[in-house]
C-alpha cells in the first residue's frame, strides 16, 4: 500500500475508533441514572455496542500498523494520554441533561450508519468487513434513537425545550464527526472511502427534515469544518480519560 | 496422543454453549464458519454474534480449552467478519430450544437486509401474537424486551440481524 495512503488511512481508523470508545463511554456513564429503567438498559447496550465496535476498529488499526491484535486496543485505550485521543469533540461534551444524550446518539448514529453504508463498499476489504458487520446491528440504534426524538420533540413544552437546548449547542459540532483524516481524498482517490461532501450532504438533508419534524427549529445551516482538527480537544477529554484509565494506572501489573 | 478427527472436533465443539444462552451450542448458533488443520496447528474460524458481546471471549476460550483437553496439542481460535453473521444461520433445532429456553426465536430474514423488530412477536409461552414491544434494548446485546397480552407474561425476543 501507497505510504501516504496508508497513513490516511491509519488516520482514518483511529478517528473512528475513538468516537466510538468515547461516546462509548459516556453512554456507560447513564448506567444506573437514566430516568427509566428501560433507558439505564438501553443506554448500557449501546455503551457496549460502541465499545465493541470500536475494539472492531482498533484491531483493524492494529492489522494495518503490523501490530499485535490482541493487546493493541487495550493499550490505546488504557495506556495513550488523552491528548493522543482523536476522538471528535461531540462525542466527548459531558452527558448534559437525558435529551442531550438521546440526540448526541441520533446525531452520531445518524452519521454512523450513512458512513457505515458508505465504507462497506470500500476496496480496503478489511473495512469493508467489519462496516457491514457494524451496519447491522447500528440500525437497532438509529431506530431507537430516532423514535426517541420525535416523543421529545413532539412531547411536553418541557421536553421539547430541553431538547431544543441541546440541538443548539450540539449542532455545530457535527461536521467534524465526517473528518476523519486531514486527507479524505486520498482515501477516495484509492477507493478506499467516500467524499466526506457527498456523505454530509446526505446526512444534513436526512436529518434537518427528522428535527423540523420532530418539532425543532435548526439554529443554522449545518457546516463541514476545513479541517478535522481531531487533535484539539474539550477540556473534559482529559477528564474522562483519567477516570477511564485509573484502575488500570494504579495497579499496572494487575492481570483481568 | 491420538490425532482427532474434524468428526470428533465437531463433536466437541457441539459441547461448547453461548454462555448467555446456555441451552444452545456455538455449531447450532451458525458461529463456526470452519474447522481444519494448518500443519499441525487445529484451526477454528469463528464469527461473533454481536461485535461487542462479552460471550465471545468466554466462547473462543472455552473452545480452545476442551479442543486441548480432547487431545489437540495447538488449537488457534480465528474470527472472520465476512460474511457478518445472520440469524437465519441458528439451526431449526436451536430454534425449538430457544424458545423452550422463553427466548423467541428470530425470524427469518432470507435475502432481505432487516427491518429490525418484528412489529408481530410470537409469545414463546402461549404462542399468541397477540404481544407489545416493551424496549428493543434487553439483558443483552442480542435480546429485545415484549410483554404477552394474552398470558401476561413478559418474554425476550432474539434481535434479528
Amino acid at each position: 500500500m501507497d505510504r501516504e495512503v496508508k497513513s490516511a488511512l491509519a488516520d482514518k481508523l483511529l478517528a473512528m475508533a475513538d468516537d466510538e470508545l468515547i461516546l462509548g463511554h459516556r453512554d456507560s456513564e447513564w448506567c444506573g441514572r437514566a430516568p427509566l429503567l428501560e433507558e439505564d438498559i438501553a443506554f448500557a447496550n449501546l455503551a457496549l455496542d460502541e465499545i465493541g465496535h470500536a475494539s472492531l476498529w482498533y484491531a483493524l488499526l492494529a492489522e494495518l500498523l503490523g501490530e499485535d491484535g490482541q493487546t493493541y486496543p487495550d493499550r490505546m485505550v488504557y495506556r495513550r494520554d488523552a491528548s493522543d485521543f482523536r476522538s471528535a469533540q461531540l462525542v466527548e461534551l459531558p452527558n448534559g441533561d437525558w435529551a442531550f444524550s438521546m440526540l448526541r446518539q441520533y446525531l452520531f448514529d445518524s452519521f454512523e450508519s450513512r458512513h457505515l453504508q458508505a465504507i462497506s463498499g470500500s476496496r480496503y476489504q478489511p473495512m469493508a468487513d467489519v462496516a457491514a458487520k457494524v451496519a447491522k446491528e447500528e440500525r437497532y440504534h438509529l431506530r431507537h434513537t430516532s423514535a426517541w426524538l420525535r416523543r421529545l420533540g413532539l412531547g411536553t413544552e418541557e421536553s421539547n425545550r430541553r431538547l431544543q437546548d441541546a440541538l443548539d449547542q450540539l449542532w455545530p459540532y457535527t461536521g467534524q464527526l465526517f473528518l476523519h483524516s486531514g486527507r479524505p481524498e486520498i482515501l477516495a482517490a484509492a477507493g478506499y472511502s467516500t467524499s466526506p461532501v457527498a456523505l454530509f450532504s446526505g446526512w444534513s438533508d436526512q436529518v434537518t427534515r427528522h428535527l423540523q419534524e420532530s418539532g425543532l427549529r435548526l439554529p443554522e445551516p449545518a457546516h463541514l469544518p476545513a479541517s478535522p482538527a481531531r487533535d484539539q480537544h474539550t477540556a473534559t477529554l482529559k477528564i474522562m480519560v483519567a477516570d477511564l484509565q485509573s484502575v488500570v494506572r494504579q495497579e499496572e501489573e494487575a492481570v483481568w | 496422543m491420538p490425532e482427532l478427527s474434524l468428526e470428533d472436533v465437531w463433536q466437541v465443539l457441539e459441547q461448547v454453549k453461548d454462555p448467555e444462552i446456555p441451552v444452545v451450542s456455538v455449531v447450532e448458533m451458525g458461529l463456526i464458519r470452519s474447522i481444519g488443520w494448518d500443519g499441525d496447528i487445529l484451526l477454528i474460524t469463528m464469527t461473533p454474534t454481536f461485535a461487542g458481546c462479552p460471550a465471545l471471549q468466554v466462547m473462543q476460550s472455552e473452545i480452545a480449552g476442551r479442543l486441548r483437553a480432547a487431545g489437540a496439542m495447538q488449537v488457534a481460535v480465528r474470527l472472520t467478519f465476512s460474511p457478518p453473521w445472520s440469524t437465519d444461520w441458528i439451526s431449526s433445532t436451536a430454534r425449538q430450544k430457544l424458545k423452550d429456553f422463553g427466548l423467541a426465536p428470530p425470524p427469518l430474514l432470507g435475502d432481505t437486509p432487516g427491518e429490525g423488530l418484528p412489529d408481530v412477536a410470537t409469545c414463546p409461552y402461549c404462542d399468541s401474537p397477540d404481544t407489545e414491544l416493551k424496549n428493543s434494548f434487553g439483558s443483552t446485546l442480542c435480546r429485545a424486551i415484549y410483554v404477552c397480552n394474552h398470558c401476561r407474561q413478559p418474554f425476550e425476543q432474539f434481535k434479528p440481524v
